[in-house]
């Protein structure tokens, strides 16, 4: 120790600064939920584009139940009104571009004056302003007019007008206020506009999103009764006057009167402020509703998981609070009427669904479905649709969502007429969602929604969307009108698309309903052919409509059903072929490109000359477009080309002189194969176009670009050549081309930086091609191989591995004997690779080299090459594992005589470790080696290392050890096996039992028909196994008895099997499912053995049974037998003559005649 | 595991089964019951022609003549169906 005087170093120890720090942010840390930035990716919303987004802005009307509705009576919201908003939208989208080209001319000639400070002249806004406001009165006054008060109402915003805020103004679009809000605004700058016309305006757009405002009951009064957190949530909320005197001194301070003028913004989401009762201090609150409170307001981190009524939920978001805030707290029900009561189990019922664990979601699910006429699907619906909109929305809520509406709407049926369009505003978006599921559960939707609803209610909810002002609502709707098609059958949805492809009206209409047969086209395939030509007859005049765009989608909509037609149906393309070929002559651009791709289609279904005929009049247009640098064009063309170039009537002699030229001097550059798509386009159409003009044509072509020095484009040519030869073979290729060839091959080989599977592809096929003509070069390719085997990275060795792999057969075939050796030397040699993935193609090329040249001669010689392999067993990759296994089953099964038997030994038990691999690849060559390993030695010492492995914990390693015994007694004779297993399975262990009924079970399924010979000696085994307690021995004795009854029919074993039968034939009343499939089985297989006759006096015992559990088990083995030998039960059937009763006569009388 | 297995292997079993003619059920009537076994003992005659020839040599009749009067039985080889008493 220390001495007293010495200085004291530190009066204390702690720990280091930055451990502290570490772990106050690992304090810090515990806050930070790990989820977060994954919920973010799995909302819907989150990952999709703006485009998908526009799903927020559709208004929701209600559509009017036309057939519901009493005779003469005008119904409400129908389809007049709502035809009359949908051109009421139009209108004012209209004038708003015009507005908005107004401005945008204005500043364009502001600039050009270069008086930038001027103000642009407002007169002709104002007057455009106005236009706008007395469009808008007019509209007004025809609605008044007509319908009286009605106006389009959303389901998701307050209707009970009495119940509403004081506050809040009369939000209706068309209100008064509204319209005096919105028409001046449009010519103020954004920064003078008070909040006040803010109010007034915000529910012009559409409040999808908006938090559905409580309909009877003020909200705040449920979740928000505590004074100060009433408005909003924690972090905007205003102070509240209380507040703010509690906060302030109460001298020096004076309240200043608002300046005249001023207007309080009110925000319409807000709830309505409660009456406040008590003023300041701390408040408890009490401990029901304390967690509720905080959610709602976002101030506790801890989100409710379990509420009262519903139990305990796998989560609860923050989002949630809003849409089930009422019942997020416990409320005396007596109170409440029978509406709301529904109202509040709905909610639980939904909140259970959507955020339940699947047991509580399942029988809510249910209950949710049984109940849904009682509960009606208005208050259904006006639950369900706004969390369906709700923005932070997952897929799995989203899932579980659209499953109830389907589940309901099956109930309603007809009841669901007024939610039609509401339910499509919500569900048409998944039409379109990336996912497939979802858009095969929103088809599945529409299409039980137009069941229930009819076609006639379907055409008038959704025509008013056809023409809609919004790109994104038409494609939905025709997405939507297809599905309908499909649903109610095309040929009743005939006559509308008729009429709508033809509207005068609008051009919006007729590309819409074009674009619906489109879509009918794409989404029922050749079940369009029945109905092809109406089809065709209701879009063909789009081809010369006055509208580029319609004339576009004409030409898409024939693309789509020639594409689905064929390669039937050109005949009801007849109408059309001249507008399209005329039309290809006409456009320019994006038109020219459907046109060209509608030719594309319609051209396979041609007759052979007519199809040269018209190729040829495409073909001038399609060279022409090869110059083009569009690339949507550039992608059509060449699949054109390609259609083109595999119909019959194009001859090999027009593609070679008239094709080709233009087309490898178009596509045949480096820049495309920089772009992935080009890149497989062209690949593609080359290849379709060497089917015609032959393999030398093409690869003469392309052939000495292999030197081109760009890497992506010599893997291009690597690539068009590989398939090629692939497909058409290296006989037409001379020596000239193939010294080329190979030369060229050779260089791109050694000349690639990223080493990829392109080039070792196109090597190995094209040089298997050639077969023995490769021979020549082979000295060279094989110093290449060696050269790249010692490189310094790891990718390139693996890569000459993998090559030699492939080209060893072509070597044996060419007599290369020594190069093979040569090669396999430097492999053996290399055997010491640390790299698994090298190594693994390492030991395939020397499997492979192994097989080509057998084991006498291999060299180096076996009995090197297995020790060597022993400790590569190890290895726990799954490549390495794989290739050492196969190599060295292989050797096993040739060449195990030059293999001493301690060796063989030493891997019989490295072999057991491989029984766990997960690849059943490996698991299934090691029990193989295991069948080579025992004929090669004998059984004796490997069933006894299988045996002993019985007893291991694993199941799959004692899996694996029964079939490998299985394998072991089948290539050794099952006498060699068949003792020892009687033997072990006297063991006292249960695993090992099992283990040896199981091995038997395979024994016998393996060995066949040679179970004749063992099926007395393992009788007295079985009648063990089958009278044992343990259900899995009964079942696998069963199985057992199985395999042999099925081995032995026909080979005088019944008396035997008779007393199996006996003894199998009580436990057909087990009810574990694998039992009893078991049982079944071995009962099945008894029918072949003993004979249908004996198996039906067993079942006639208890047919008519009076207790039904043994009836139904004894039908279902009648049945089974029934099914298996009906005619051959005939001579079994019981006399039932004397059963015979009145008119009934039950004698089989023509089995009773004999002579 | 093994509800799942109850639920799929052996109803589907008892589903496949119910979709051919001739087997039956725990709630068959003994009428149905035999009707099809009769009905099957006259489809075996009809094809197979040992029997055929069997039975045309007992009745005395031609071979075509036994085998369209089998034919012809099949529609109700037991008689009319027992009136349904439902109490």
């Amino acid at each position: 120790m220390s001495r007293s005087d010495s200085p004291r170093l530190l009066d204390s120890f702690t720990a280091p600064k930055e451990v502290l720090d570490e772990f106050a942010e690992m304090a810090e840390e515990e806050n930070v939920d790990p989820f977060a930035e994954t919920a973010k990716t799995r909302q819907i919303a989150a990952r999709q584009s703006d485009y998908h987004h526009r799903r927020f802005n559709r208004v929701a009307v209600d559509s009017a139940d036309a057939f519901g509705a009493k005779e003469g009576e005008d119904v409400e919201g129908g389809y007049k009104d709502a035809m009359r908003l949908a051109r009421l939208e139009q209108e004012e989208q209209r004038v708003q571009q015009a507005i908005e080209d107004k401005k945008r001319q204005e500043r364009e000639e502001g600039k050009m004056k270069m008086d930038l400070d001027k103000t642009p002249p407002a007169a002709e806004l104002e007057d455009v302003a106005k236009e706008l406001a007395a469009a808008k009165e007019l509209a007004l006054a025809q609605q008044h007019e007509a319908a009286g008060s009605k106006r389009k109402r959303r389901w998701d915003v307050e209707t009970n007008d009495e119940n509403k805020d004081p506050n809040q103004r009369d939000s209706g679009e068309w209100s008064k206020e509204a319209i005096e809000a919105s028409a001046p605004k449009k010519r103020r700058s954004r920064w003078d506009a008070t909040p006040a016309e803010v109010s007034a305006e915000t529910p012009k757009k559409s409040r999808w999103d908006q938090t559905p405002v409580a309909q009877d009951a003020p909200m705040t009064q449920i979740i928000m009764n505590t004074p100060g957190i009433n408005h909003d949530d924690k972090h905007n909320r205003y102070l509240s006057d209380e507040e703010l005197d509690a906060l302030l001194p109460t001298s020096g301070y004076a309240i200043v009167t608002p300046p005249p003028g001023f207007a309080p913004a009110i925000n319409p989401r807000k709830f309505m402020a409660p009456a406040v009762t008590e003023v300041g201090g701390f408040h408890i609150q009490e401990s029901s509703d304390a967690a509720a409170v905080a959610a709602a307001a976002g101030l506790a981190p801890e989100l409710p998981t379990e509420i009262p009524g519903v139990g305990n939920l796998a989560f609860f978001k923050p989002e949630d609070a809003q849409y089930f805030a009422k019942i997020l707290k416990e409320e005396d029900e007596t109170e409440l009427t029978v509406d709301e009561m529904k109202e509040r189990k709905i909610m639980r019922l939904l909140l259970k669904i959507k955020n339940g664990t699947p047991p509580v979601r399942k029988t809510a699910l249910r209950q949710i479905t049984d109940k849904a006429r009682e509960f009606g699907a208005g208050p259904l619906f006006d639950k369900i649709l706004p969390l369906l909109m709700e923005r932070t929305l997952e897929d799995q809520e989203r899932h579980l969502l659209v499953k109830v509406i389907d589940r309901v709407l099956y109930k309603l049926d007809d009841l669901v007429r007024p939610y039609v369009h509401k339910i499509l505003v919500v569900i048409e978006p998944l039409l379109i969602d990336e996912d497939y599921y979802a858009r095969v559960e929103g088809r599945e939707i529409i299409s039980n929604l137009s069941k229930a609803a009819g076609l006639a209610h379907m055409i008038s909810t959704m025509r008013p969307d056809i023409d809609h002002a919004d790109e994104y609502v038409r494609n939905t709707t025709a997405r939507a009108f297809s599905v309908v098609a499909s649903a109610l059958g095309i040929p009743s949805l005939l006559p509308f698309l008729k009429a709508v492809c033809r509207s005068k009206k609008s051009w919006q209409a007729r590309h819409t309903g074009i674009r619906i047969v489109q879509q009918i086209a794409i989404m029922m395939g050749s079940a369009v052919l029945p109905h092809l030509r109406n089809l065709i007859d209701c879009i063909s005049h789009g081809l010369t409509d006055e509208q580029q765009k319609v004339r576009t989608m004409t030409a898409l909509g024939l693309a789509a059903l020639a594409e689905a037609a064929a390669p039937y149906g050109i005949e009801s393309f007849d109408n059309v072929l001249k507008p399209l070929w005329l039309g290809i002559r006409l456009h320019r651009g994006k038109g020219l490109a459907a046109f060209l791709k509608a030719i594309g289609f319609i051209i396979p279904l041609m007759d052979p000359e007519y199809a040269s005929y018209y190729t040829k009049e495409v073909t001038v247009i399609l060279i022409r477009e090869f110059q083009t640098s569009d690339e949507e064009m550039k992608k059509i063309v060449l699949k054109v080309v390609k259609q083109c170039a595999a119909t019959e009537g194009v001859t090999p002699q027009y593609i070679k002189q008239d094709i080709l030229p233009d087309f490898f001097k178009a596509f045949w550059v480096r820049r495309m194969a920089l772009d992935r798509r080009n890149y497989r386009q062209v690949v593609e159409t080359t290849v379709e176009l060497a089917q015609k003009a032959g393999v030398s044509e093409i690869v003469g072509r392309v052939v000495n670009e292999l030197k081109d020095e760009s890497e992506p484009y010599r893997k291009m040519v690597m690539e068009t050549i590989t398939k090629v030869v692939a497909t058409l073979g290296a006989s037409d290729i001379d020596e000239r081309l193939e010294v080329r060839l190979v030369d060229g091959i050779i260089y791109s080989f050694q000349e690639q930086t990223t080493e990829d599977q392109v080039m070792l592809d196109g090597f190995g096929t094209v040089v298997n091609a050639l077969g023995i003509r490769v021979k020549p070069y082979l000295t060279q390719i094989v110093s290449t191989i060696l050269w790249r085997l010692n490189n310094k990275s790891a990718k390139v060795r693996q890569q000459a591995a993998d090559l030699t792999s492939r080209l060893a057969i072509v070597i044996k075939q060419c007599g290369e004997d020594q190069l093979l050796s040569k090669l396999g030397l430097v492999l053996f040699e290399q055997l010491g690779e640390e790299y698994p993935d090298t190594l693994g193609s390492i030991i395939a090329a020397v499997g492979a080299i192994a097989n080509v040249v057998g084991m006498t001669q291999m060299n180096p010689p076996v009995k090197d090459l297995l020790p060597r392999m022993t400790p590569i067993l190890r290895n726990r990759h799954e490549k390495v594992q794989e290739a050492s296994i196969n190599l060295i089953g292989r050797i096993a099964d040739r060449g195990a005589e030059f293999v001493p038997a301690r060796e063989w030994m030493r891997i019989c038990f490295e072999l057991l470790d491989l029984l766990k691999a997960h690849k059943k690849g490996i698991r299934r060559a090691a029990v193989n080696s295991f069948g080579y390993i025992a004929k090669s030695l004998g059984p004796q010492d490997v069933l006894s290392v299988l045996l002993t492995n019985l007893r291991v914990q694993e199941r799959q390693s004692r899996v694996c050890s029964t079939v490998a015994i299985a394998i072991v007694a089948e290539t050794c004779g099952p006498f060699t096996c068949i003792p020892a297993i009687l033997n072990e399975y006297r063991t006292a262990e249960l695993n090992v039992r099992t283990g040896c009924l199981k091995a038997l079970s395979f024994v016998f399924e393996y060995v066949g028909p040679q179970s004749a010979y063992y099926c007395d000696s393992v009788v007295t085994m079985l009648e063990d196994a089958l009278t044992d307690r343990d259900l899995v021995h009964r079942q696998t004795a069963s199985t057992i008895v199985k395999h042999l009854a099925l081995g032995v029919a026909g080979l005088g074993c019944e008396d035997s099997m008779l007393h199996l039968m006996n003894l199998v034939w009580p436990n057909c009343f087990e009810t574990s499912p694998h039992v009893i499939g078991a049982v079944m089985d071995a009962v099945e297989a008894m029918r072949v053995t003993l004979g249908p006759g004996i198996l039906l006096s067993y079942t006639l015992q208890g047919l008519f049974h009076p207790a039904r559990k043994v009836r139904e088990v004894y039908w279902r083995v009648y049945n089974a037998l029934y099914l298996g030998a009906s005619d051959a039960l005939v001579p079994f059937y019981p006399d039932l003559g004397e059963l015979s009763e009145g008119q009934n006569v039950y004698d089989r009388h023509a089995l009773q005649a004999f002579i | 595991m093994s509800s799942e297995l109850r639920y799929t292997a052996n109803t589907q079993l008892e589903h496949l089964h119910a979709r051919y003619t001739g087997t039956g059920h725990a709630d068959i009537a003994k009428y149905d019951w035999v009707t099809h076994q009769h009905r099957d003992t006259l489809a075996s005659i009809v094809s197979h022609p040992a029997l055929a020839s069997y039975l045309a040599i007992a009745d005395g009749e031609a071979i075509g003549r036994v085998k369209f009067e089998m034919t012809e039985r099949m529609l109700q080889p037991c008689g009319p169906p027992p009136r349904k008493d439902d109490d």
